[in-house]
């Protein structure tokens, strides 16, 4: 249904091609996860598909694409929607209408297709997306989970053959992206759709994959069976983690099947004993917090403190008030109760001085770089910091980043970026350092390295929150794990216990050891 | 009940502010602006167009009032009813003939009270057509020569929320790093990743519909330029004749501006059928234009001609009833021959109901 052939291609003004001769065949009706570091063209190989890439961006070919028999050097992406379609990173920004009926329209519009037969459509993909009930309901009201099931139900009616999808679950909680995931597999095994799809988080699609594309960072393609390639490639999903710890010679796609393996073999792992959590000295407590926003209550009076030198991981689904309760914290947004950070109030402060209380990284880290070269934000960084010229550069030396001062902000990949933001805000030696939703867009190896970050930073004895969705990246980089829903704290406790009591926040290979509370894999180690 | 057709809502309020303009009875207009204004508010759905309407009556308030006081302060001084006398400022000779205070005068001031009471129905009639009729929907049905302006159009309206929205929250964050928010760095601190994430957008949104087939249909073969030149003409020709209309007294000129208007408009459709051939989208669940659309304009159009009638030179009595004398002073009356003005304004409450959802 898709074939590579030989192909070549580079950026304009880049030096080495993104791509080199790349040759595969995605067979009808498979679902093919394309897996690789960040920035080594996983979506470029995807624009390559339906033919955005060369068109839309630039650069030079060499090779074809052919998607159902068409060449895609020849057709331009327009010309491709009833064959490909094409479903991009952040659904909201690709809506062109908004309600969701009409969004869903918006395609056959264009292919020009009889009213009679849009009307008919629309009806059998809003039931096959189970999304009737949104069917009048502005786009932009939808929760994350919704949008993405309206952008791929846009597509769909269609009727193309090939579903490209680029990261369709990074911005979603487990939940949700269970939902669009469980969509995604409806359609390959009922309506015989072939899929591809690119993923950081691996471990939520690994067992729907038929085969995976590793993207090397050469730019070459391996296309092969998930258990083979997974062993050998540069991103390691947990279950990769653990069967190369284990030596065993294919990596289990799924928790049974590693469940099933870990048995067949005994293999006895011993429970790990952790310190109990340090209760002093105390870095944080809140008391009674409450955040308003007009007559929805975001964070509902919540208590809590924590110790200095420790992580904390917030989790709960989107809209639980994670991100509330950090900016509440940071003084970012108007709050009743008490906040102490060692005997100041960040609130009570203006915003310079409270920076050197606490600090916070927020959600779209880009949001706080606006000069042209990564030298000229980090010097900015030492003023606005008070600190000694070149402390920020110090700090992200240390933190293992090493960024041309010349760069411009906006060119640097997700983790540069975050490693950047993050030595900004340290430069003004905070006591207390928030992370709203770090990981998104990060690959195993770089979330490996904020982890190690976040645990530098309590050697030193801060106090780190961290929200995040991601269960393997809680179980391995927090002391304790904080769970709210609707804006109350439902779950609080170290994170092996929490993590451990529910299968929601579980990370697989604790799934796979179940009632042995283990979280990674290196506490499986023989 | 479906909601009616955007246009036919815009066909009702044109009539009714074509009626509007014709007379100054403040009696008749009165009336005329309860009536619409029972209109706008029974008809009008809970989206945020329809909350519009209460703009609409204060700019016609404001209009009247800055008239009204205007009057007073720097009134012509005509007339001879001397309602109370402010205090005569006086002005250079180079001044001349503009006088501030002084004896204020009912006439004039009625006189612009008639006045200001026209212009602001119009503007009633125009905001009540805003209110009524939802642009989205309105622009789903312009021709389809017009088709890529009207998704610029959409495209545009839904950019500003998403840069208020954008600004909110790099404004919020910027506040992490110890900016005050205030002061000249401040502003280029935000406006620089607004515009970046505004950049970031089109060009997602812009992938988004290339990927979707935007444009897929246009034939590949550019727009002759013969029917360019034609749409042109006849635009030009509809205008003129428009401004004839205005301009022209003697019946020629009339008939001249009717064959102009006629053969003008007419260019401009078939003008626009051509070029929409063009383009082969096609609408979905297109708002259908029903017998109560037509009957929408046509009430339009009742209260448009019947005004005309009325106020025709042709009628010594009516045009006296629709233009009350304000030198000397007298007492506005109404004419039974308004009747079907006011009854055009009122139809469509029953020729509509209320929307769903809507407020009672």
């Amino acid at each position: 249904m898709i074939e590579f052939d030989g192909v070549t291609f580079t950026y304009p003004d880049a030096t080495a091609p993104t791509l080199d001769d790349v040759s595969f065949h995605v067979e009808d009706g498979d679902l093919c996860v394309v897996i690789g570091r960040t920035g080594t063209g996983k979506s470029t190989l995807l624009g390559l598909v339906n033919g955005l890439v060369p068109h839309f961006t630039g650069g030079t070919l060499a090779g074809g694409v052919r998607v159902d028999g068409r060449l895609t050097a020849r057709f331009r992406p327009r010309e491709l929607a009833d064959v490909v379609g094409y479903v991009g990173q952040d659904p909201l920004h690709g809506f062109v209408t908004d309600r969701a009926e009409d969004e869903i329209a918006y395609g056959m519009e264009q292919l020009g297709l009889p009213p009679a037969t849009m009307r008919k459509r629309v009806e059998e993909t809003l039931d096959l997306m189970n999304i009737a009930a949104l069917r009048g309901r502005p786009l932009a009201d939808l929760s994350g989970g919704q949008q993405q099931r309206v952008a791929i139900a846009a597509v769909l009616a269609a009727q193309p053959r090939v579903l490209v999808l680029d990261e369709p679950t990074s911005a979603l909680d487990p939940n949700a992206a269970a939902d669009v995931l469980a969509a995604i597999t409806t359609l390959v095994h009922d309506v015989g759709m072939t899929v591809l799809l690119a993923e950081h988080r691996l471990e939520r699609v690994l067992h729907y994959a038929d085969k995976v594309a590793w993207v090397r960072p050469d730019g070459g393609v391996t296309y092969g069976e998930p258990s083979d390639e997974l062993l050998r490639s540069d991103v390691v999903p947990p279950l990769s983690d653990l069967a190369r710890t284990l030596g065993w010679d294919a990596v289990p796609t799924s928790v049974r099947d590693a469940r099933r393996r870990a048995r067949r073999e005994r293999i006895a792992v011993a429970a790990p004993t952790d310190a109990p959590l340090p209760a002093a000295p105390l870095g944080l407590s809140l008391s009674c917090l409450t955040v308003d926003y007009g007559r929805v209550r975001a964070v509902n009076g919540v208590t809590l403190s924590f110790a200095a030198g420790t992580v904390t991981g917030l989790m709960g689904r989107n809209g639980a008030g994670k991100s509330s309760l950090l900016w509440a914290v940071a003084g970012g947004v108007p709050s009743t109760g008490t906040v102490d950070a060692a005997g100041r109030d960040p609130r009570a402060l203006r915003s310079a001085a409270a920076r050197r209380v606490v600090t916070l990284v927020p959600q779209t880290a880009s949001d706080l770089l606006y000069l042209p070269s990564v030298a000229a934000e980090l010097d900015r960084a030492d003023v606005e910091s008070g600190a000694t010229p070149g402390t920020a550069r110090t700090i992200l030396d240390r933190l293992g980043v090493d960024l041309a001062p010349d760069a411009d902000p906006r060119d640097l990949s997700e983790g540069q970026r975050l490693s950047l933001v993050l030595a900004i805000q340290l430069a003004a030696a905070p006591d207390v350092v928030c992370l709203d939703e770090p990981t998104r867009g990060l690959d195993y190896e770089m979330k490996h390295r904020l982890t190690a970050i976040l645990r530098g930073l309590a050697a030193d004895g801060r106090t780190v929150l961290v929200s995040t969705h991601d269960v393997e990246f809680a179980a391995g980089a927090t002391d304790r794990l904080v769970v709210m829903a609707d804006g109350d704290v439902i779950a609080d406790g170290p994170t092996r216990e929490v993590a451990t009591s529910s299968p929601t926040f579980a990370p697989q290979v604790a799934k796979v050891f179940a009632p042995v509370p283990v979280l990674t894999a290196s506490e499986v180690a023989p | 009940m479906r909601p009616a057709h955007p246009w036919a809502w815009w066909g009702w309020a044109l009539g009714v502010a074509g009626a509007a303009s014709l007379g100054t009875n403040p009696l008749l207009n009165a009336l005329m602006a309860l009536s619409i204004a029972a209109v706008a508010l029974l008809r009008r759905t809970d989206d945020p167009w329809a909350r519009s309407i209460g703009a609409y009556f204060v700019l016609a308030g404001f209009v009247l009032t800055i008239r009204l006081l205007f009057a007073i302060v720097a009134g012509a001084g005509a007339g001879t009813t001397v309602l109370f006398t402010l205090p005569q400022a006086a002005l250079p000779d180079w001044a001349a003939g503009i006088r501030l205070g002084g004896p204020v005068t009912a006439e004039p001031l009625a006189y612009t009270a008639y006045d200001s009471l026209r212009l602001g129905l119009i503007l009633l009639c125009l905001g009540a057509a805003n209110a009524l009729a939802n642009p989205k929907r309105a622009l789903k049905s312009v021709p389809a020569a017009l088709y890529e302006a009207s998704v610029a159009v959409v495209i545009a309206l839904s950019v500003a929320p998403q840069l208020v929205e954008s600004t909110q929250r790099i404004r919020r964050a910027q506040r992490l790093r110890g900016g005050d928010g205030t002061g000249w760095r401040s502003v280029t601190r935000v406006v620089l990743p607004v515009l970046a994430d505004a950049i970031d957008r089109s060009m997602s949104l812009a992938a988004g519909m290339e990927a979707r087939g935007f444009g897929r249909t246009r034939a590949a073969q550019r727009q002759s330029p013969a029917v360019t030149a034609g749409l042109i003409g006849a635009m030009m020709l509809a205008t003129f004749g428009g401004f004839l209309l205005l301009a022209g007294d003697t019946p020629q000129a009339r008939g001249a501006a009717g064959a102009c208007l006629v053969a003008g408009c007419a260019g401009i459709v078939a003008g626009l059928r051509l070029s929409g051939r063009r383009l082969a989208v096609t609408r979905y669940r297109p708002d259908p234009w029903t017998p109560r659309d037509t009957g929408l304009v046509v009430a339009g159009l009742v209260a448009l001609g019947a005004a005309a009638v009325v106020a025709s030179t042709a009628w010594p009595e009516g045009f006296a009833v629709m233009h009350p004398a304000t030198d000397p002073l007298t007492w506005p009356t109404l004419h039974p021959a308004m009747a079907p003005i006011l009854l055009g304004v009122l139809a469509p409450l029953a020729l509509t109901s209320a929307p769903d959802g809507g407020r009672p």
